[in-house]
């Protein structure tokens, strides 16, 4: 009875009945989203294949095909697509660089570990990441870049260009901010230059052009072109993120530091960037999910990241035609980052901005 | 920060005698020596892509714009055909990113103010509705999404079996068939898509590649779009509506009169950037083969080899409009400013 009455109370006090109109929208489109969640279920539960038997084929996917998803394409191709086409024996490399990555990015989350020995971690991981999908040395087997792929490529292009973006940014922000007009023409010229073209136009421009700008014994890898196309365009955004965060700066920190007789490298260095960086966090953060997004434009130049992976497992007569599935399944991954990712920025926002208020 | 400098700066003795302490003698050398190293670096870029064309065999000119492209373009506001010059399929090519993204900016500014507008409902199915949306859509890469949408559009049926939710309407892996009105002999008329052997013959063709697009970037940056429109409307004062209800003003006054205003203000300078990055990202169209100018870009350049020639025209035009579109976006936003503050 009292458990009853109980029952009754918290299911008046749930947001989607708290009130007459609550009650009658959520009957009705709660009709809409049942009857769609049902037919969803169908197709990808009920009806769905999830795995083939060898040496059929895709045959029982295509039986199904329209009314069941066909999972079985992820099980069959989920290496490939997680690691692209890394030697088999060796896969345990990518899978330890990856979770190096993660480890970083679960590191960085920790706010009594923002020192500046954190930049030296962001750098000493990638460059670890590489040694050990790279091999040649400590007796492992050399593998070129042509061979690396799925989530441990997408990881390494979003944080490489990201750490080595990070100091031309902070660079391009000062040199937007000097007094020497040579200085901040070239940075304003450069930085809106960069900002108002696609960076499919840049990922391109890197993948045909910059072989034609250096000696021809000189042969530059397709994934580091890549990055530097990366670090070209994340350099620009980080510089106007940053530029928010000089702008913030009250001016009775330069005038202390000026009171002191500090010279202009000093106050940069010790007062003007670790406040101007420490109050941009989120937005850095934000820049941040937004280019390991965009790592995936990587796919138009024939590199197998994680979406280019995809790409490519559906060109395969075999499965060609399932895509609705391979690419569901890879939005899930990236959701599952960006998503956790930018619940924590969202919080540390509220978090630092109480503290300021304080 | 200027007047502070002075004070930390030795005083600049009367003599014009040049010192190391003087930090304008300082700046000065610093330019020089930054814009030399620019120079420098841009003249060895030029002298070793200059070696490396001639021993290619690359003739580097814009000559190439005038011969003939020989590779048709399946959609086409221009007239056009595979015997026209390069130049010419650059001009379709831009007409094409014009014409998606300024279709694609209308919807996406419709569907964003919507879902803006979802999200502060008190409704909470329709406000968790719309916050799943903005953050699914916010959370996946767009490439990805394109390349979904078209994976949708080539799994819907056949022409034989296509969608047919009213007269007139096909949705099929073809694309989507609508009336048109025609006119014939000066009266205005219905024409309706006619199902021939392979496909519709008559009406209004959307092909597969437009819709993806076309829902792909508008769904997206809608996403982006809600969640400005949502902070704009928090962003107005809650003193402002209650003082609009003590003046006995409407509900639908008080939003239009007082806070909608107040809101536009915080939300175009955002919105201006999101509209922008639509336009920018309808060079994704690459990846599906929209016939907009990065995918006639990358033809051009893997059929004559003219990298650079190809990729500056591309990077230039997209230079020119984005320059255009944020000037004009400016001018609207300083009249909406002054009006806000001259009332």
């Amino acid at each position: 009875m009292s458990n009853a009455t109980a029952m009754m109370r918290s299911v008046r006090s749930a947001p989607m009945f708290r009130d007459r109109t609550n009650t009658i929208a959520t009957a009705m489109f709660g009709a809409i989203l049942v009857y769609l969640g049902a037919r969803f279920a169908r197709w990808a539960v009920v009806n769905a294949v999830w795995t083939v038997p060898p040496g059929v084929g895709s045959a029982p996917c295509r039986a199904v095909a329209g009314s069941g998803a066909c999972w079985a394409v992820i099980s069959d191709r989920l290496r490939f697509i997680s690691l692209g086409t890394y030697p088999l024996d060796q896969q345990w490399r990518p899978v330890v660089a990856s979770l190096l990555f993660i480890a970083l990015y679960a590191a960085s989350a920790r706010r009594s570990w923002w020192k500046p020995g954190l930049f030296v971690l962001w750098l000493a991981v990638p460059a670890l990441a590489i040694v050990l999908l790279r091999g040649g040395w400590f007796g492992l087997s050399s593998v070129a870049t042509e061979f690396w792929g799925g989530l441990p490529l997408t990881f390494l292009l979003s944080t490489v260009s990201f750490a080595l973006a990070f100091p031309f940014g902070v660079a391009l922000a000062l040199g937007r901010r000097s007094e020497m007009p040579a200085v901040r023409t070239m940075s304003i010229t450069y930085i809106e230059l960069i900002r108002a073209v696609p960076l499919v136009s840049m990922i391109f421009m890197a993948a045909v052009m910059f072989p034609l700008f250096v000696p021809q014994s000189f042969t530059l890898d397709k994934l580091l072109r890549a990055h530097v196309a990366f670090v070209m365009v994340m350099s620009a955004y980080l510089a106007e993120v940053l530029r928010g965060g000089l702008q913030a700066i009250p001016k009775g920190q330069y005038e202390a530091a000026a009171s002191i007789g500090l010279p202009y490298w000093p106050t940069t260095v010790m007062i003007v960037l670790p406040q101007a960086v420490r109050t941009t966090i989120p937005s850095i953060v934000n820049t941040f999910i937004g280019f390991f997004k965009d790592t995936s434009l990587v796919a138009v130049i024939g590199l197998f990241d994680l979406l280019g992976a995809a790409k490519a497992v559906i060109v395969d007569p075999k499965w060609v035609g399932f895509g609705v599935e391979v690419y569901l399944f890879v939005a899930a991954v990236y959701f599952t980052f960006t998503f956790s990712v930018s619940r924590y920025t969202q919080r540390l926002e509220r978090v630092l901005s109480a503290e300021r208020n304080h | 920060m200027s007047a502070t400098i002075r004070i930390v700066a030795a005083p600049r003795s009367s003599s014009s005698r040049w010192s190391w302490r003087d930090p304008r003698a300082r700046a000065a050398i610093w330019q020089v020596v930054i814009v030399g190293l620019l120079v420098g670096t841009i003249a060895l870029i030029a002298v070793q892509t200059t070696t490396n064309l001639r021993s290619r065999g690359i003739a580097s000119g814009f000559t190439y714009l005038t011969r003939s492209a020989g590779f048709e373009i399946p959609e086409s506001t221009l007239s056009y055909s595979s015997r026209d010059s390069y130049g010419r399929a650059l001009a379709v090519g831009i007409v094409n990113t014009l014409r998606v993204s300024t279709i694609g900016v209308l919807a996406a500014v419709m569907l964003g103010v919507v879902i803006g507008v979802a999200r502060l409902s008190s409704i909470w199915v329709v406000s968790t509705v719309a916050k799943w949306y903005v953050e699914v859509l916010r959370n996946t890469p767009l490439l990805l999404q394109l390349l979904f949408w078209y994976s949708v559009m080539l799994a819907l049926p056949t022409v034989h079996d296509a969608i047919h939710p009213l007269p007139g309407v096909f949705l099929s892996d073809r694309g989507l068939f609508l009336p048109s009105i025609g006119w014939h002999g000066g009266v205005p008329s219905l024409d309706m898509p006619q199902l021939m052997r392979f496909s519709f013959r008559g009406g209004l063709w959307i092909t597969p590649e437009f819709a993806t697009l076309l829902v792909g970037l508008a769904t997206y940056t809608a996403a982006f779009i809600a969640e400005i429109v949502r902070s704009g409307v928090l962003a107005v004062d809650k003193g402002q509506t209650e003082a609009a209800s003590a003046l006995g003003l409407s509900r639908y006054r008080t939003l239009r009169l007082v806070v909608l205003p107040q809101a536009l203000r915080v939300i175009i300078p955002p919105t201006t950037s999101q509209l922008l990055n639509l336009f920018k990202n309808s060079s994704l169209a690459v990846a599906i083969g929209y016939p907009e100018l990065m995918s006639i870009t990358t033809t051009t350049l893997n059929q004559t080899g003219q990298a650079m020639e190809a990729i500056l025209i591309a990077m230039t035009c997209y230079l020119a409009i984005s320059l255009s579109i944020s000037l004009g976006m400016n001018s609207y936003n300083r009249r909406v400013v002054l009006r806000g503050q001259g009332a």
